[in-house]
Parts: structure tokens; sequence; C-alpha cells
């Protein structure tokens, strides 16, 4: 792939993300939802699907599977469940029950750090299928093993699959789809969201358009994406395949891919052909799903503020763009209420920001005071950034005061005659080198830097130091 | 030998005791089970166990409970904790439900005792119960002929005295017209009035248990101990069990009740002689009787052929060798799939899943399911609009009287075509009730069918037993 040929393709990505919903017990039976218990230990009649056995809706299901479509600002619908029927040994019934054309959740949208805005068709309720191991010949898969175990522990457990519009362009859109829809599922409370345990699984369906194209193109769907990095890169891996494809002349085929981690690469596993006919009917054990308007507004009023509208909100009060990166980072990581009490308590917004987001990320967060303590002892110019940086690592590991930790580190800033001092004893002692600096050998300034921090022991502004060599040089 | 409402009442007074009611029934089924076949699995021993405790229960002062000491016969596809529950098919093949059907549980605390499980049409597909993987049962009226079916073995048990009450199911008539060709009172109730929870599903939509018996009082008896909300069918209504042995004895003076001119058409003469001397009936106590069209009746069997079809092919797909009951093995998951499935389906239920699957596929559906559902709905209208006018509609629950065996085997269709009067109760979800009226040329029994709106039991019943009254 030529570097023009990628510029004269568009790529359109839509991902279906299935959600596990941290219930205490499965969809339509008291069976504990429990990931790692002892194999086929949280089963019964229901969850095993034995005849004569009958769903009864799970409500905390019901709750939780609005929360994610609130928060997805989409529209809570009279829906009904359907059967979706294909054999598979983990799906006890031989058919899912899930919606199909009447979802819950209608019409949403989500807003990414970077100011995109993705699309939300639908997010409905279904039941999980149990879990197969395949041992034996056959890579994994069915086809080709010597023998299959199956833990039906997971078998009615219930989810929620979000699917996106095809509105995303970019595999690094993709993944930051997937973080801020994490980031939204773990704050409402719907869901742990792990993807190593399978509580957050991610289909993407791709293709690839001609820049500035309006119909979309033929895509292939991507299955076993089991992290947001193998979805980074087996979108950025179908990307170069579908454009090498179309570039040669040869036709997009739809069909099912499957990644392949340790290959690198997606494989067919299925043709439009050969697609299975899900023969969908309306569920006849399940009455229609209407929750009421009262439960509705009930359920919207207890949401917490959202990660988008927290984005915002830092911004106005940091006064900083929304799409900037650390706007992102802080409230990813929690530290907005920090850095908004920073700024009410006299700190820069811009530098509360940074530090926020480059030295208290993935650290417990120090007490809201300290932290502003030291966002204005590095604003009055009391400590370099050097400095106020190490007083945030003590900040967090020990706590304290920033006063005293910047004593008992020596951390008092110098007072400007004696920087002067130790800058003119440098000049002094090195001619040489002056001369050159003075001639123009511009990186000699790190030298002089140098000299001064040795003899100041490092407590020297290195920007202050460099701004009086100048003075020198013009002076 | 007496029916349950007096065995009931002789238990709980100790004039009789469970135990002498079950030799009884036992005695009869030792006498002629052989010839019949009415039971895939008698359980004398439980059931000995279940009268003893019953009679215990008494002498200790205890209520025994409304059914004490009654014998019942379960249909094979209703679930029974640690027994061989059948649905009289290969695939289930020594398949023990680990629970109890809702309404088994219920028959139990009601002091009843189970005297066994009751043979059928595999999965309940059919009307005469010679698809059973078993071999079929033979009608006590005459055993050259058929029961009726899919609940043959129910119906068949309680007309031969092997026991006083059975359940069936009835998903097209699957109660009704085995009531009829055995000359006992079947019951379809409305659908959700008592709990599927443990019927073996056939079409869920439609499928709703009921009671056989040997008079309407004891069938009255028999619901009332069945019916209730249960929180595990989410389609089970929330409604208290009617009352229905009270009112009994009020008659019908007043009622208006329609005698359904499409269901009339195409039945043979000596089962029009006794609706009409039924209908006659029901006006000389008091009733207000004329014809009433139902339109849309007609077009229920190919509605019902479509729908029922589909969820089957749903229901059945679980039978598939991975986790219970028969499994052939195959090279791989699918060749064992298909292997399992060719050998443990019979032909009936094998025609009707494909049908159903055919029915449902890409491009099919609105023609066939959509179709069907619309067609449904017309019938729901066309109900209405009659109960507009009507309290109680009246019809034949059977073209004919009971059919010799391999009659209509060799012919599916004709032998749908026998439940063609009783599939639009099942269709509307309304109950229904089917009443021996008299014989047929024959010699063999003709039963007559009434219809009742959503909930309308208490009525339905009382009809009933006028109609009962009037040959007595």
């Amino acid at each position: 792939m030529t570097a023009t040929a990628a510029s004269t393709w568009e790529m359109v990505v839509g991902l279906e993300v299935h959600c596990e919903l941290a219930t205490a017990t499965k969809l339509f039976c008291g069976c504990r939802n429990a990931f790692g218990d002892e194999p086929n230990t949280n089963i019964c009649p229901i969850c095993l699907g034995l005849p004569g056995s009958l769903p009864v809706l799970n409500r905390q299901a019901v709750e939780l599977a609005m929360r994610v479509g609130l928060a997805l600002h989409c529209a809570v619908e009279p829906s009904i469940f359907h059967r979706k029927n294909y054999f598979y040994p983990d799906m006890p019934k031989d058919y899912q029950v899930s919606q199909y054309d009447q979802p819950l959740n209608v019409g949403g949208w989500l807003d990414l750090p970077d100011g995109s805005r993705v699309g939300v068709t639908r997010a409905h309720m279904e039941e999980d299928t149990g879990k197969t191991t395949h041992v034996g010949g056959g890579g994994g898969r069915i086809h080709g093993a010597d023998h299959s175990l199956v833990d039906y522990n997971r078998a009615g457990v219930p989810l929620v699959e979000i699917v996106s519009e095809p509105d995303i362009r970019s595999a690094d859109q993709a993944k930051a789809y997937v973080n801020e829809l994490r980031a939204i599922l773990v704050a409402i409370g719907a869901s742990d969201a792990r993807m190593e345990e399978g509580s957050l699984r991610i289909d993407a369906n791709v293709s690839m358009r001609r820049a500035g194209a309006e119909e979309l193109g033929t895509r292939a769907e991507i299955k076993n994406l089991n992290s947001v990095r193998s979805l980074g890169r087996a979108l950025e891996y179908e990307v170069r395949r579908q454009v090498e494809r179309l570039e040669a002349g040869e036709p997009i085929v739809q069909e099912t891919r499957h990644w392949n981690e340790d290959e690198g690469r997606t494989s067919s596993m299925r043709s439009k052909e050969e697609a299975y006919d899900y023969r969908y009917f309306p569920e006849p054990d399940l009455v229609p799903l209407a929750p009421s308007d009262e439960w509705v507004s009930g359920v919207r009023a207890s949401l917490p503020v959202l990660p988008a509208d927290r984005r915002v909100a830092l911004a106005a009060a940091t006064g900083v763009p929304v799409t900037d990166p650390a706007v992102g980072t802080v409230v990813h990581q929690g530290l907005d209420d920090l850095v908004t009490a920073a700024v009410e308590a006299g700190a820069d917004g811009r530098l509360a920001l940074n530090r926020a987001a480059n030295e208290l990320a993935h650290r417990a967060a120090p007490d809201p005071g300290a932290f502003a303590k030291v966002l204005r002892m590095e604003g009055d110019g009391r400590l370099t950034a050097t400095q106020a940086k190490a007083v945030l690592a003590e900040l967090v590991a020990s706590g304290g005061d920033p006063e005293a930790i910047a004593a008992a580190k020596g951390f008092e800033a110098l007072e400007g005659d004696v920087v002067a001092a130790a800058v003119d004893a440098a000049i002094a002692a090195h001619p040489g080198e002056w001369e050159r600096y003075a001639g123009g050998e511009a990186k000699l300034a790190g030298f002089f830097v140098g000299k001064v921090m040795a003899a100041t022991s490092g407590k020297a502004d290195g920007k202050a130091v460099t701004a009086l060599l100048r003075e020198r040089l013009t002076g | 030998m007496t029916g349950a409402v007096d065995i009931a009442r002789a238990v709980r007074a100790g004039s009789r005791t469970a135990r002498d009611v079950l030799e009884e029934h036992l005695a009869a089924i030792d006498g002629r089970e052989g010839e019949l076949h009415a039971f895939n699995l008698v359980l004398a021993e439980e059931a000995r166990a279940g009268a003893d405790e019953v009679d215990r229960r008494v002498a200790a002062g205890e209520d025994p409970g409304p059914l004490a000491g009654v014998p019942v016969a379960l249909k094979d596809n209703l679930c029974t904790r640690g027994i061989p529950t059948t649905c009289s098919s290969r695939i289930l093949d020594g398949w023990r439900p680990p629970y109890d059907a809702t309404v088994v549980t219920r028959l139990r605390e009601a002091g009843a005792v189970v005297v066994g499980k009751t043979n059928m049409d595999e999965f309940a597909m059919g009307s005469s119960t010679e698809n059973s993987a078993f071999g079929p049962t033979r009608n006590p009226h005459d055993p050259s002929r058929v029961p009726g079916g899919s609940s043959g073995g129910s119906a068949a048990a309680v007309a031969a005295g092997f026991a006083a009450l059975a359940l069936g199911s009835d998903t097209g008539g699957s109660i009704r017209q085995p009531a009829a060709f055995c000359g006992v009172v079947g019951v379809k109730p409305t659908y959700g009035l008592v709990s599927r929870y443990g019927l073996v599903a056939f079409a869920s939509s439609l499928d709703q248990i009921g009671p056989f018996a040997g008079n309407v009082a004891d069938a009255a008896l028999a619901l009332e101990a069945l019916a209730g909300h249960d929180r595990a069918d989410s389609t089970s209504i929330l409604e208290a069990a009617p009352s229905l042995s009270g009112v009994l004895d009020r008659g019908v003076e007043g009622l208006r009740i329609g005698v359904i001119r499409e269901l009339v058409d195409g039945i043979d003469p000596d089962v029009g002689t006794r609706l009409s001397e039924a209908a006659g009936a029901l006006e000389a106590a008091g009733a207000k009787v004329d014809e009433a069209s139902v339109p849309a009746t007609t077009l229920g069997l190919s509605a019902y052929y479509v729908l029922a079809t589909a969820e089957a092919s749903s229901n059945l797909a679980r039978y598939d060798g991975v986790r219970y009951g028969l499994r052939v093995d195959g090279d791989d998951i699918t060749a064992m799939y298909g292997a399992t499935r060719s050998a443990g389906f019979g032909a009936e239920v094998k025609r009707r899943i494909m049908l159903g699957t055919y029915a449902l596929s890409a491009g099919y559906y609105d023609a066939y399911y959509g179709q069907a559902q619309r067609v449904r709905t017309l019938m729901i209208r066309d109900f209405d609009a009659a109960y507009a006018s009507y309290d109680l509609l009246l019809a034949p629950t059977t073209p004919t009287t009971a059919f010799e065996l391999g009659a209509k085997t060799a012919d599916p269709l004709s032998m749908y075509l026998s439940d063609v009067c009783t599939i639009p109760s099942n269709l509307v979800g309304h109950p229904a009730i089917s009443v021996p009226y008299g014989r047929g040329d024959d010699g063999l029994p003709i039963g007559v069918q009434l219809l009742a709106p959503a909930l309308g039991e208490a009525t339905m019943f009382r009809a009933a037993a006028a109609l009962e009254r009037s040959l007595a």
C-alpha cells in the first residue's frame, strides 16, 4: 500500500460491543452471575434450558440495561424479546433469547475526548452463552478438536449489546470509543467492563470507500478482538488487506473474519452464503417489556455525571480546550474534582491539569489543599518545575505539608542575586567557552547551566539561568 | 369406583382410606393396561407411599387437601422429579427431570396421588396417540379405535377407571379431542390460568395444561387446584384460581349461547344430531340459543400449523445430544446433531420441525409466520365480536367419533383435520370444555364443546354442568 493509495480511501467502522451486566443473578433465573467460579456450579434447570423450564426476566438486569441506554443518550422504548435460532453446544436451548426489531434502547450517541461524536444505533438485552474449550487439534476451534468442554456458568448471564453507527474513521478513534464506553459502563455501575475476563467483547464491522464517497463499501465483520490493543491492530491490518484488494481490482467479500492475535492477521470464518439464518421470531415464553415513564425517569435521575460532561466542566474550570488530551486524562483518572478544587484555590488551570495528568495518573490522589499549594508555589517561582514534581511525588507517597517537604529537600528557591553571582562566576571561570557561546554556539548554554546548577546544588531554576546568560550577552 | 369429588370427600371424612381407593385403581390398571397401553410408566410403589401419607395426615387430624386420595395420571410431558419424563420420544431416553412441574407440586399439595405417566403422541404432536415411540394407546370403548390425541393415554386412563383424574396438555385440541373420543370431560383453560412451568413445550404460545375427569364437578375441583398465578411462568395470569365447584348448580337461565355455524360444516351427521340435542337441552334449561358466526375460525387450521410448527422447531432444538437424553455419536458436532436427531425423533416430529423451520426462514417469515399471526389477530377480533352478543359459544369437539387405528396415519392432513373444531380456542387463548353428549351411530362417545371468553371458566362450567344434568 502506498501513501497515495491510502489517502484516497476512507475507513468506515461500526462496533458491536457486548457487555456483561453486573447483576447479582442471571437474566432469567436465580443463579449467581459470577466470573471464575468452579465450572458448572452456577446452573439450574432454567439456564441449562432443561425441558419444561421457563424464563423469568431479571428486574435488575433491565434496570442496568436502561442505565446503559440512558448514559448513551438513547430513548428507552417498549420492547420485546426474540429467539435467535442456531445450534451450538454452549447454547443450552440452541436458541439465544435476544432482542431484534424492538430493542430496549434506541438512537443515542457517544462523545469522545477528541471532540468527535459516534452514533449509537441501539443497546439491546440478550443472554450470554456458556463457554466452550476445545481440546486438541483444530487450533482452539470446534472443528478438528478432539473433544470440547462446556462451562454453563456463563449461560444466561445478562448482556447488553451496544451497536454503533458506522461513524468511526480510524483505529485510534475506535480505540477511543471503546475506552470511553468502558469508562461510562464502569461509572454507571452497569459492568466491570473487563475485557480480559470477557465481560466486554467487541466485534468490528470494517469497510473502505473512496474518500468523499457517500455509499458504504462491502464490509467484513471481525471477531475475537480480546483487547483494545487487538482492536487497533486488527483494524490496521484489515484496512491494509482491504485497500490492497481494492487497489488490485478485487472485490471485498462480505464475510465474518477471525482475528489471530499471534499471527497478527484476520482470516475468513464464514461467507455471507454460509451465514446462519437465525430465524428470529418473538419469544413466546416472555411478555413484552415496557418500562414505565416513572421507572425510566428514576433511572435517569440516578445516573452519575458522565465523562463527557465532566470533560466539559473541567475545560471550563481550567480555561483549556475540551479536546486537550490532558482534560481527557484527568477525567479518565478521576482527578477532575482535585484539579477544579486547586483552580478554585488559586492554582493556574493549565498547570494544574498538566501536573495532575502527568504526575498523578495511576497514583493515589493527594490532599486537594496540599496539591493547590504546590501549584501555587510553582506558579510563584518558589519551586522550579523539577522541584514541584519532586514535592508532588513525596506528597502522594507520604502526605504532609508542601512547604515542609520543600524545606526538607532543601528546595528553598534561591535569591536572584545568588543565581546571578553564580552565573558570573561560571563565565569568569570559563572564558574560552563563553567566547564560543557569544560567537553563536548556542548549545553551550547547557554547559553554563550545568556549571551554575553544580555551584548551587541544583537549586537554581534552569530557565532563569538561561535568561541571565542571554542578559550577559546583550548587556 | 367413584369420581374425584366423592373420593376426596370420603377420604377427608375418614370413611375410606386413600390406600383402598388407590388399590382399586391399581387393580383396574392390572386388569386392562396390557390391552390399552394408557401408561408409559405406572408408579405403583410411589403411589402407595403417597396414599399412605394422605391416610396418615387424615389420621393425625391434618387437612389432607381438596384432592385427598384422588388417583391422578400425568401426561408424560409433565416433569416429575427423579421420574422419567419421555414425551413418548426416544430422544429423551434416560432423562429424569431434577424438578417437578408446578402442576405436579400443586396436585401433591392438594392431596392427590400420582399413579403414573401416560402415553401420548410424541411431543404432543398428533391426534391419535399413534405417534408414540412406545406404541399406541387404544380406546377403552373399542380397542380397535384410537383414543384421540395427543393426550390419548390420559383420556383412556380416566375412561378405563385407571385414575379418577388425569392431566393433559392442549395445544390444538389435545385434551378436548381425546376427551370426546373417550367419553370423558376435558378442559382447556384460558391461556395463562394454569402454569406451564415443567410442561415440556410443543408450541409455547398455544400450550395449556388442563384436566380430564369423569364428570364436570370433578373437572371443576381439579382446575381449582391447578389454577392460579405462578411466578415461574411469565405468561401466568395474575389472577386467583377461579371458584368453580360452587357455581355448577346455578343453571343457564338467561345465558345467551351461540352455536358456531362455521364449525358445524362438514361434521358427521350423528355428531350434528348430538350437537342439536345439546343446544336444545340448554334452551330447555333456560338459555337463549341461536346460531352464531365466527368467520375466521375457518382459517384456524392453516394458521395453527404454521405457528405451532414454527415454535416447535425452536422448542425442540435443544434435543441435540449434548447435555441429556439420547446421543448418537458422529465424526464431528454437526454429524452428532444429525445422527442424534434422526434416530431420536419420529416421523411426525421431524415433519413439523421441517415445516416450522421453513416457515421462519429468511424470505418466508412474513408470508407464513407473519400472515399466520395476522390470522390470529383476526380470529381474536371475530371472537370478541361474537362475545359481544353471546356469553358462551357451542360447537362440536370433533367432526367424527374415534377412528380406527391406522386409518389416518398415512395421510397427515386428514389427521390434522380432526382438530379443526378445537384449534380456534388455542389460537385466541380462550377456555373451552368438551362434555360427553351421547353416542354416535357406531356406539362410540360424542363430545360437544362449550367455548367462553378469556377467564370465562365459571360461566363455562355452569353450562357444562347443565348439559351433563340434561343427560341424567
